[in-house]
């Protein structure tokens, strides 16, 4: 199956959903190793982009995934909202005015958001951020490639678990939980955490 | 949690409306995105000094708006940082040919925010630069952290480039001036409790009633270490000490004294504390030219303190007394 910009848009809705229902578990393991603020900033994200997507029919996989960015962007502020603006972003320059998105392409617009995100947060795997998550996630996206959408961000949600798990080890060496070195071990990564969850979210979407 | 609020998701906006009606003299409140702007804005042959961050550190950022210092300040959410395009809001509201300097504390979500609005905002044919400030002696700085963080450093830093533009100086000037500041001011600070964000609706950290934590930031994120509580003799001087030798500031420095509360630490503590620091700094031959104390960059109702220091010449003294007409701070007007 491929995805178009209708099935896009309902994951996006689909993951606003889990989101909400991890907000309070988000806040808690940023409370944890930072300021307790990342649930609350991701909630207020995804709910702003439901709200953008009731008002406004994007055509393609590459205009919602831009309307995602923009309006994570321009509501979430911190370091979410910049970082997960940019993957979006570069997700959906890569995805083009393809009208429908397969396994491969998929697999091209994951790469770009992960470059993107590490681009901008300049972290590298092993700092206890989201991109712990996202470079496992990435690399078993590009070993299913040749399998469907669904199979393909199975795969990698299985994987960003995994990743995000792993930060529970890791001392962090960027944003504000580097600032507590060892004493922030022990800890998963708020960040990691989310985009474990919003790629479980896709994926079960994309079924 | 017990707090005089209505509803978290509103908190900010509800207090912006009371700062707009308590000194609608100076500064007026812009919304979506919200914005604090001089009531004379946008300036004219003036360089716009503006800065921003998350809300809950009050009087910072809204409360330093006004002649002779900020020209503009963006809040975020509750120690969140602004959106680029609040911040981008606050250049077009107050820069004209002299163009903006933005003042950035050194946290990810900052800079990073600060960083695309500064893009946007050159697209657009405006020039603005931008410094940050990390201040903070509790952090390593190191190429393996976010280094340090930006923290009571910044007000000193807001109230001497604005007097700097207010005075007309040009954009090169200001920002060479920002530079000079940030390579002289050094802080620290502990926390005696932690403070609740409204939507988190408990405290940031458990800390029991016999523990502090010393080398904190300014979010209600754990310090560097934790301790047992001593006496304020004893926290003074290992304060003093982290702070002065890191510069290191040396015997003869002419310095100005920063005694800040968090929010939550009394003034009859805090006047106890700076009484501490200025003996402990003469003890070292260390001159206290200027002084400043009370809650003027803070962490919501967190019990604690910090200290900065910054090594003054007569420019940067003659900049601090300049006049200057804001909510938190006047004299000279």
């Amino acid at each position: 199956m491929a995805c178009t910009a209708e099935t896009l848009a309902a994951a996006l809705r689909a993951a606003a959903a889990v989101i909400a229902e991890h907000r309070a578990e988000l806040v808690d393991l940023d409370r944890a190793i930072g300021d307790a603020d990342h649930g609350e900033n991701m909630d207020r994200g995804f709910t702003a982009i439901v709200s953008a997507l009731d008002s406004a029919t994007p055509e393609t996989p590459a205009a919602v995934a831009k309307l995602a960015a923009t309006t994570l962007i321009s509501k979430v502020g911190g370091a979410a909202g910049p970082l997960y603006g940019t993957a979006f972003l570069r997700a959906s320059v890569k995805l083009g005015d393809a009208a429908e998105v397969d396994g491969a392409l998929l697999v091209e617009a994951l790469r770009a958001a992960l470059e993107g995100v590490q681009a901008r947060g300049k972290a590298v795997g092993g700092d206890a951020t989201m991109v712990d998550a996202l470079i496992p996630a990435v690399s078993a996206a590009e070993e299913a490639a040749g399998s469907g959408v669904a199979e393909i961000l199975t795969a990698a949600a299985d994987a960003a678990d995994k990743g995000a798990e792993s930060t529970v080890d890791l001392v962090p060496r960027k944003g504000r939980a580097s600032y507590l070195g060892e004493r922030a071990k022990g800890h998963m990564d708020p960040g990691a955490r989310s985009t474990a969850l919003l790629l479980r979210a896709f994926a079960e979407a994309a079924k | 949690m017990k707090k005089i609020i209505n509803d978290p998701k509103t908190v900010v906006a509800e207090s912006l409306r009371g700062l707009a009606a308590a000194h609608a003299d100076v500064l007026r409140v812009e919304d979506d995105p919200a914005i604090v702007v001089r009531v004379d804005a946008p300036l004219d042959g003036k360089v716009a000094v503006i800065s921003g961050g998350g809300s809950g550190h009050e009087p910072l950022h809204g409360g330093f708006v006004g002649q002779g210092m900020l020209a503009a300040a963006v809040p975020g959410a509750v120690f969140t940082s602004p959106t680029p395009d609040a911040v981008e809001a606050a250049v077009k509201a107050t820069t004209g040919d002299a163009g903006a300097l933005l003042i950035v504390k050194n946290y990810t979500g900052d800079v990073l925010n600060f960083e695309t609005a500064g893009e946007l905002a050159a697209a657009e044919g405006l020039d603005v630069r931008s410094v940050v400030i990390d201040d903070d002696v509790a952090v390593k700085d190191s190429t393996y952290t976010a280094g340090r963080r930006g923290v009571g450093g910044t007000v000193l830093l807001e109230k001497i480039t604005g007097a700097a533009a207010e005075r007309g100086d040009t954009l090169d000037a200001v920002e060479a001036l920002a530079r000079k500041v940030i390579g002289q001011v050094r802080s620290i600070g502990v926390a005696l409790t932690a403070p609740t964000v409204p939507h988190a609706g408990e405290p940031s950290f458990d800390l029991a009633d016999d523990e502090i934590e010393f080398g904190i930031g300014i979010h209600g994120e754990p310090g560097i270490e934790r301790t047992a509580v001593v006496t304020a003799d004893e926290l003074v001087a290992r304060m003093v000490e982290a702070v002065v030798t890191d510069l290191p500031f040396a015997e003869g420095d002419k310095v100005l004294l920063f005694t800040n509360s968090m929010g939550g630490t009394p003034l009859v503590e805090l006047y106890l504390a700076h009484g501490i620091a200025e003996r402990l700094l003469a003890e070292r031959g260390i001159v206290v030219e200027r002084r400043l104390v009370g809650p003027y960059i803070t962490s919501l109702e967190m019990q604690g303190m910090s200290l900065t220091l910054l090594k003054l010449d007569d420019e940067l003294t003659e900049l601090w007394d300049a006049p200057v007409n804001t909510p938190a701070l006047r004299w000279g007007v």
